[in-house]
């Protein structure tokens, strides 16, 4: 009987991954359900001995069967888009079952936790450390810096938390890492429990992603004997994107409302329910299980650049012809990934911006595209890369539409809690109407009162305008608690900056 | 007496750390809202105030206060959606949708690469253009 390997992960259903399974079923073939690959312009992508055909439909399971499909993309494994690639984070995807243990087993599953199990902690600590990993959420924090805190701090209640609130626009490794191999996300987890000393891990999951949520919930119930005594459990997010601010999503948890604590304390220190606690990023804590592996976290270390180490899942997203996951080590360049890799764009005019890092992160103009995927040039260049997505927009887009959503969406999402960003959000939005109007020509109600005594009693020029936007984004990027408030200049900014004429 | 729905949901939970996110979704669920008087029944169980209760439920965007019996259309309008053309539908799909079907914007589905995508009932669809999202929303 003929194999048929179909992904069942989200991206691959959405575009009828169920439907051609079960044509393929009807058509006598046996029907595999694997992760995907992630050449999301391929999916349903099918798999019949290695060699790939996609995007494929119902109407094509005969000539597929046949040989004679012109859907052939020959093997898989060879496809550039996978050859070139990196994959530590993501090396089962498309090759095993997501919740099939006897796959995951027979590609190193469980070696990582075994090993680390007969080690003191410290030293655990130790090679975390030594591999470089930085927390791939987006503020690049050394992750095993952050579990020494936990470690050396008092108490035996001690918390894991896996932030898998994966709200930024762009971004999507999280639910392929939690839908695709789930076994490998619990299985970090129950290292860093091992590390610190903690009894209990929570998995903090959008409520966006109901595939994952599934997944995760069944994985945890076949998997909780090799993780035991460490218990795991999935708490779902409702809709808040500010949840996945660390110390906001700490208060849902606990029943609250998601608002933003101040720091210090810190986490680590006083996390969850007061104790300390490590809140990870799903794919830091994914990418536990290889470093851990015997001699991973050296390996780790000698991949990517200056501070930069190991690898990081990229995801290509919006108008790009090629788009998908693309994990490869830190450095390779933005003109790489996307003119290269990616292939331009899908509607096939020529890229305007592409914003790197979700809708905090900066728009990104052409000229430079030269910079390496590296925290620090990204920090240097007043952009971040954030959670890794890579959002791609052509000529059509109107930067000065995209600079007034981005703070539609801080005003959207604000927690509330500090003024900054609860109102300069709001006040930003009414900034750029009036800028792209042209400026203000009178004074509005409010203004002309009498007892406001220090308000302009006349219009303002766009110039004034202007100047008064960089304040707001001033106060709101060094008075905001957290970074919903404190990054939405961004993105701003820089269509300010290279694109002023369409704030006009 | 039996115990009612909402002393059965609120029971299943109340002995979990940090219980009430995990029975205000049960309720959502059961019920298509959070009313007052579930606001008060919750407040009554985990020894919180009414207020403390409101607040939570009206600080997530999943839980609604009014049950709305419309079906729902949930349509991406983040940034890698815009980039995609989503804008452009809008108008075609509120048109289509009218006052029957309660079309809802949503940041993020996760599906960036192949947008624009929509969320109908357990269904998701990525990959939308204008006559297949009508299509979808006339049948929702």
């Amino acid at each position: 009987m003929i194999v048929v390997r179909i992904s069942d992960d989200a991206q691959a259903v959405a575009l009828g991954a169920d439907a051609l399974a079960a044509a393929f079923e009807q058509a006598g073939c046996m029907v595999e359900r694997t992760s995907s690959w992630g050449m999301h312009w391929l999916e349903p992508l099918v798999e019949i001995d290695g060699m790939g055909f996609g995007p494929a439909r119902a109407d094509d399971v005969a000539a597929i069967l046949d040989g004679a499909s012109a859907k052939a993309i020959g093997r898989i494994a060879e496809h550039p888009f996978i050859a070139g690639q990196q994959r530590l984070t993501f090396a089962r995807a498309g090759k095993t079952r997501p919740l099939n243990l006897d796959d995951y087993a027979a590609t190193g599953g469980w070696a990582a936790l075994s090993r680390a199990r007969t080690m003191v902690c410290a030293d655990v600590v130790a090679e975390v450390i030594e591999s470089g990993l930085r927390g791939r959420g987006g503020a690049g924090f050394p992750a095993g810096i952050k579990w020494r805190t936990v470690m050396e701090a008092p108490g035996t209640e001690k918390y894991i938390v896996c932030n898998a609130d994966e709200g930024d626009s762009g971004t999507f490794a999280d639910r392929m890492l939690m839908e695709g191999d789930p076994f490998q996300l619990i299985e970090g987890m129950a290292i860093a429990a091992h590390a610190v000393g903690a009894g209990q891990g929570y998995i903090y999951v959008r409520s966006e992603y109901p595939h994952a949520i599934a997944k995760l919930n069944a994985a945890i119930a076949l998997a909780w004997q090799h993780i035991a005594p460490f218990q795991l459990e999935v708490r779902v997010g409702a809709g808040a994107y500010v949840c996945g601010e660390e110390t906001s999503l700490l208060n849902s948890i606990e029943g609250k409302r998601g608002e933003v604590r101040a720091k210090p304390p810190l986490p680590a220190l006083e996390g969850l329910f007061g104790k300390p606690t490590v809140v990870n990023n799903v794919l830091t804590l994914a990418a536990i299980p290889h470093i851990m592996a015997e001699g991973g976290s050296g390996l780790y270390a000698q991949l990517g650049i200056e501070r930069s180490k190991g690898t990081m899942p990229i995801q290509l997203a919006g108008n790009i012809k090629h788009g998908g996951l693309y994990e490869t080590a830190f450095g390779i360049t933005l003109d790489a990934l996307v003119n290269q890799i990616g292939g331009g764009t899908v509607s096939g005019r020529p890229i305007k911006a592409v914003q790197v890092g979700g809708p905090l992160g900066a728009y990104i103009h052409p000229s430079q595209f030269h910079l390496p995927f590296d925290y620090e040039a990204y920090t240097l260049a007043d952009a971040l890369i954030g959670h890794g997505g890579i959002t791609v927009f052509d000529d059509s887009a109107d930067m000065g539409a995209m600079a007034r959503f981005a703070f539609q969406f801080c005003a959207a999402e604000s927690c509330g809690k500090c003024t900054p960003c609860r109102i300069g959000s709001t006040r930003g939005v009414e900034l750029i109407d009036r800028i792209r109007a042209g400026g203000k020509v009178h004074a509005d109600a409010v203004e002309a009162l009498p007892q406001m005594h220090n308000a302009r009693k006349v219009g303002r020029s766009k110039a004034e305008e202007l100047a008064l936007l960089d304040d707001l984004m001033e106060a709101m990027q060094f008075g905001s608690l957290c970074a919903l408030g404190g990054f939405t200049p961004y993105p701003v900014r820089s269509a300010l900056k290279h694109w002023p004429e369409d704030f006009s | 007496m039996e115990p009612s729905e909402l002393d059965t949901i609120i029971a299943a939970h109340a002995g979990r750390k940090g219980a009430l996110l995990p029975i205000l979704h049960a309720i959502q669920q059961a019920f298509g809202c959070i009313d007052p008087a579930a606001e008060k029944a919750v407040a009554l169980a985990l020894n919180l105030s009414r207020a403390e209760v409101h607040g939570v439920v009206s600080f997530y965007h999943d839980f609604t206060q009014t049950h709305d019996p419309r079906p729902v259309v949930e349509l991406c309008r983040a940034e890698a959606c815009k980039a995609r053309g989503v804008e452009a539908l809008v108008p075609a799909a509120q048109a289509a949708a009218g006052e029957r079907v309660n079309l809802k914007e949503v940041y993020c589905l996760g599906l960036c690469a192949m947008g624009p995508s929509a969320r109908i009932g357990g269904q998701i669809y990525a990959g939308l253009d204008e006559a297949e999202l009508v299509r979808l929303v006339k049948l929702a």
